[in-house]
C-alpha cells in the first residue's frame, strides 16, 4: 500500500471522482427514465453515447468551442433519439432488438468517423473545472471555494457538465411529478389506450421523450468526451450506456433513485480506480468486475417491480385491447 | 388471367420470405451514401467486398470459418428469440466455453487420447455456456430482472474472469519465463486440433494441388477450398449438425414445442400446462450452450489457444444476433445467414486494403441490417392481422 497519502486524502479523492464520474451515468439515465416512463425502451443509449462523445469532441477539436462541441453532442444525440423514436413508435417494431441495432451503429458509425476523420487519439481543451475564486466576484483575495478544506475539494471543484448532470434531477422530477407534460409522459407509459381516448397522443408523447432522451445520452457521451477525460478513443463509453438503462431500473423509474444508483456506482468505479492508485492487493479485474456483479444484484431486488411503467416495451397501435 | 385472391397471397408471402434480403440491400444502399460522402466509389468498395469474400478459395475459407461460430451462435440466438427471451450474452457465453476448453485442453491434451480431449472439450464448452447462460435465464424467470440487462452485465463479468485467469492461473508459461506476461494462454497440445479440411481430404488421398491437376476458374478455387491448405477447419461439420438438430428440436419434439408455445403467447402457454419459468430457463439455457459451444470449437479448430476474451468472442455475440434474425429465426435459414454475414466480416478486412474505409464499417452495416430488418415486421404484422380479419384466406404457417 502507498504510504503517502493520508486515510482523509483517499477518502476526499474517492467522493471527488465518484461525484465526477456519476456524471455520464446521470445524464443518460435521466433521459431513458423520461423514455421508459412514457413505454419507451431505448437499449441504444450506449450507441448514442458514443455518437455524442465523438461529436462533441470533433465540433470541439475543430472549432476550439467547447459549448459548440456541446451542441453538437446534443444535437446528434437527438437526431439518433428520433431515429429510436421513428422505429419503435412508428414502426412498431421490437424495443430490445432495435436498440442493439442503434447500439451496433452507434459504434461502428462513431469508430468510423473517428477512424476518417481524426485517425489518431487527440486531446481538446474540454469544459475547464471551476474553482469558485473570490477574485472572479470581484474581491480582492485569491482565496478559491474549491480551496475549503474536505468539502470545497469535494463539491466545489467540479465543471459546469459535473453540476449540470446533478441539476437535471431535481429538474426532471419537477417536470415529471408536477407538470401537464409530466402527467402526460406517464399515463402514455402506464396506460396508452387511457391516455389516448383522452387525447393525448401516445406518438407525440413518445417521439419527444425518447428524442429528449437521446439528446441527453448525447450529452453524456459529451461528458466523457470534452469533460471529464478531454479525449475520444473508439468506444470509449465502456458500456456506461448500457449501465444507465439499468440504473432507472435500479432506481425504480424516478430521477431520485436514478441519482442513488447513479453515485452508488461512481462510488463502486471510484473506489475501483482508488484500489488500482493504492496497489492493493485485489486483483484489478475483480475491481473493474464489481460494479457489473452489483448491476446484477440491485436489478434482482425485488421490491420496485411494482414501480415499473405497465406498457414499457409495448408497442402501441390504437384499436388493440 | 384475373388478378385472384390466392395469388396475392402468394405474392405477399413471397416478399415476406424476402423481407431480409430487402432489409440488408437497404442497408447496403444507405451504406453506399455513407460511402461516397467518405469520397469513396461504392461499386467499387462493394466489389471489393464481395470479391474479396466469395471470388476466390482464401476468402471462401475465411468467409466459412467466421460462419462457423456465427451459425452456432445465431442457432442459439434462433432457441432464446423462439421463446421470446432476447440472449445479448452470447459474447460471454462464448468466452467462458472457450475458457473452459483452453483449461481442460492444455491440462489433459498431452496425456489422454486425443478424440477423447476433443470430445471432452466440446461437451464441457457447452455445458459451462448453458451454465452462464441459465443464471440470467433463472433471474428472469423467478426474479423478473430483465434478461437483456442482465446478459449484457454478464459479458462483461465474464471477460474480467477471462483476464483473470489469463493473467494468473492459465497464463502461458513461456510469457512468464520471458517476463512479457501478455495474457494469453499456452498453445493447446496439437493432437487437439480439429481436423482442418486438408487434413480429411488427405486421409482419403487427395493431396494434389488444383495447379496439379489443371483445374482453374471455379473448379479450381472449389477444389482449392476442400483440398489445399486452408485455414477451414472441421468445426463447419458441427456447426451445420446442429443446425439440423435445433429444427428437429424445435419443430419435431415436445419440449420444442413448448418452447415456440412460450414465445408466442406465454400466457396461453401456461393456461394449456406448460411451465414456463422452467421454460425460459432452459431455453436461455439451450442458447447458451450453442455460444459456449462456439467458444469451443474457436478454440479447438481456429485460435489453439486463449487470449484477449473480446478478441476471441469478436463480437460473435453480436453479428450472431443478425444472424438470426436475418435467417428469420429459422435454424436451417440460419446457414446461409452465416456465411452471408462471414463474407461480410471478411469483405470489411479486404474493402479496408482496397479502398482505404476502416473495416468498422461493416459493424455500423450491422446495426443498420438489424434496424431495416426489426422495422420490415410490421410488414408482416400488418399481414397476420388482415389474415385475422379474413379467416378465409387463413393458412398454415409453421
Amino acid at each position: 500500500m502507498n504510504e503517502g497519502l493520508s486515510i482523509l486524502a483517499i477518502i476526499v479523492g474517492i467522493a471527488h471522482s465518484g461525484i465526477r464520474l456519476a456524471t455520464p451515468y446521470l445524464y443518460a439515465a435521466i433521459g431513458e427514465t423520461f423514455a421508459q416512463r412514457s413505454g419507451v425502451l431505448n437499449l441504444g443509449v450506449e450507441g448514442i453515447m458514443l455518437m455524442g462523445a465523438f461529436g462533441g469532441f470533433y465540433v470541439t477539436f475543430v472549432t476550439g468551442n467547447v459549448i459548440l462541441g456541446l451542441l453538437a453532442a446534443a444535437l446528434v444525440g437527438a437526431i439518433m433519439g428520433l431515429i429510436m423514436a421513428f422505429i419503435s413508435v412508428t414502426l412498431n417494431a421490437e424495443q430490445g432488438i432495435s436498440g442493439i441495432g442503434l447500439y451496433l451503429l452507434g459504434l461502428g458509425a462513431s469508430s468510423l468517423l473517428f477512424k476518417t476523420l481524426l485517425g489518431t487519439v487527440e486531446g481538446v481543451d474540454g469544459f475547464s473545472e471551476l474553482k469558485f475564486c473570490l477574485a472572479s466576484v470581484g474581491i480582492a483575495s485569491n482565496f478559491c471555494l474549491s480551496d475549503i478544506p474536505v468539502f470545497g475539494e469535494i463539491f466545489l471543484s467540479h465543471s459546469v457538465i459535473v453540476y449540470g448532470a446533478f441539476a437535471l434531477v431535481p429538474v426532471a422530477w419537477w417536470v415529471l411529478n408536477k407538470t401537464t407534460w409530466g402527467l402526460s409522459i406517464r399515463a402514455v407509459g402506464q396506460n396508452p389506450q387511457a391516455a389516448d381516448s383522452l387525447g393525448v397522443s401516445v406518438a407525440r408523447v413518445r417521439y419527444m421523450t425518447v428524442t429528449f432522451g437521446g439528446l441527453l445520452a448525447g450529452i453524456a457521451g459529451a461528458s466523457l468526451s470534452i469533460s471529464l477525460l478531454n479525449i475520444f478513443q473508439e468506444g470509449m463509453t465502456n458500456g456506461q450506456g448500457f449501465i444507465a438503462v439499468a440504473l432507472v431500473y435500479f432506481g425504480s423509474w424516478t430521477p431520485v433513485g436514478v441519482l442513488l444508483g447513479a453515485l452508488l456506482f461512481s462510488l463502486v468505479n471510484a473506489l475501483q480506480l482508488w484500489v488500482q492508485v493504492l496497489g492493493l492487493n485485489i486483483p484489478s479485474d475483480v475491481a473493474v468486475m464489481m460494479p457489473y456483479l452489483l448491476t446484477i444484484l440491485a436489478l434482482a431486488f425485488p421490491f420496485k417491480r411494482a414501480l415499473q411503467p405497465a406498457a414499457l416495451t409495448k408497442p402501441f397501435e390504437r384499436g388493440e385491447n | 388471367m384475373k388478378p385472384s385472391l390466392f395469388k396475392r397471397v402468394q405474392l405477399e408471402r413471397i416478399i415476406d420470405a424476402l423481407l431480409p434480403l430487402i432489409a440488408v440491400i437497404g442497408a447496403l444502399l444507405v451504406g453506399a451514401v455513407v460511402l461516397v460522402l467518405l469520397d469513396t466509389d461504392p461499386v467499387e468498395a462493394y466489389t471489393a467486398m464481395f470479391s474479396g469474400a466469395f471470388a476466390n478459395k482464401n476468402g471462401l475459407a475465411d468467409t466459412m470459418v467466421k460462419a462457423i461460430p456465427l451459425l452456432l451462435v445465431g442457432l442459439g440466438i434462433v432457441i432464446a428469440f423462439r421463446a421470446s427471451v432476447i440472449n445479448i450474452g452470447a459474447e460471454g457465453q462464448l468466452i467462458v466455453g472457450a475458457l473452459i476448453t483452453t483449461y481442460l485442453a492444455v491440462a489433459l491434451g498431452d496425456s489422454w487420447p486425443n478424440y477423447l480431449v476433443i470430445s471432452l472439450c466440446l461437451v464441457a464448452g457447452t455445458l459451462m455456456g448453458a451454465l452462464w447462460a441459465s443464471i440470467p435465464g433463472y433471474l428472469k424467470a423467478y426474479l423478473n430482472v430483465n434478461e437483456i440487462l442482465s446478459t449484457i452485465m454478464m459479458n462483461q463479468i465474464a471477460i474480467q474472469i477471462g483476464f483473470f485467469l489469463l493473467r494468473g492461473p492459465m497464463i502461458d508459461p513461456k510469457e512468464v519465463e520471458a517476463g512479457t506476461n501478455i495474457p494469453h494462454s499456452a498453445r493447446l497440445p496439437r493432437p487437439t486440433d480439429l481436423p482442418r479440411f486438408t487434413d480429411v481430404a488427405g486421409w482419403f488421398g487427395f493431396t494434389d494441388s488444383a495447379k496439379d491437376l489443371n483445374l482453374t476458374g471455379f473448379w479450381g478455387e472449389l477444389y482449392g477450398l476442400l483440398v489445399e491448405p486452408t485455414r477451414l477447419h472441421t468445426g463447419l461439420f458441427i456447426a451445420i449438425l446442429m443446425a439440423i438438430l435445433v429444427y428437429v428440436f424445435l419443430w419435431r419434439t415436445t419440449i420444442g414445442y413448448r418452447i415456440r408455445a412460450v414465445g408466442l403467447n406465454p400466457a396461453a402457454a401456461r393456461y394449456a400446462g406448460i411451465q414456463v419459468r422452467r421454460t425460459v430457463i432452459l431455453s436461455m439455457g439451450l442458447s447458451g450452450a450453442f455460444a459456449g459451444l462456439a467458444g469451443a470449437v474457436e478454440i479447438l479448430g481456429l485460435h489453439h489457444r486463449m487470449f484477449e476474451p473480446l478478441s476471441v468472442s469478436a463480437g460473435y455475440g453480436f453479428s450472431g444476433i443478425v444472424v438470426a434474425l436475418f435467417g428469420k429465426l429459422h435454424p436451417i435459414g440460419a446457414i446461409p445467414a452465416s456465411i452471408l454475414f462471414g463474407g461480410l466480416l471478411v469483405g470489411g478486412d479486404k474493402m479496408q486494403r482496397a479502398v482505404q474505409v476502416p473495416q468498422v464499417f461493416v459493424t455500423a452495416l450491422l446495426g443498420l441490417i438489424v434496424l431495416f430488418v426489426v422495422s420490415s415486421e410490421i410488414w408482416s404484422r400488418r399481414r397476420a392481422k388482415r389474415r385475422v380479419a379474413a379467416p378465409t384466406t387463413a393458412e398454415e404457417n409453421e
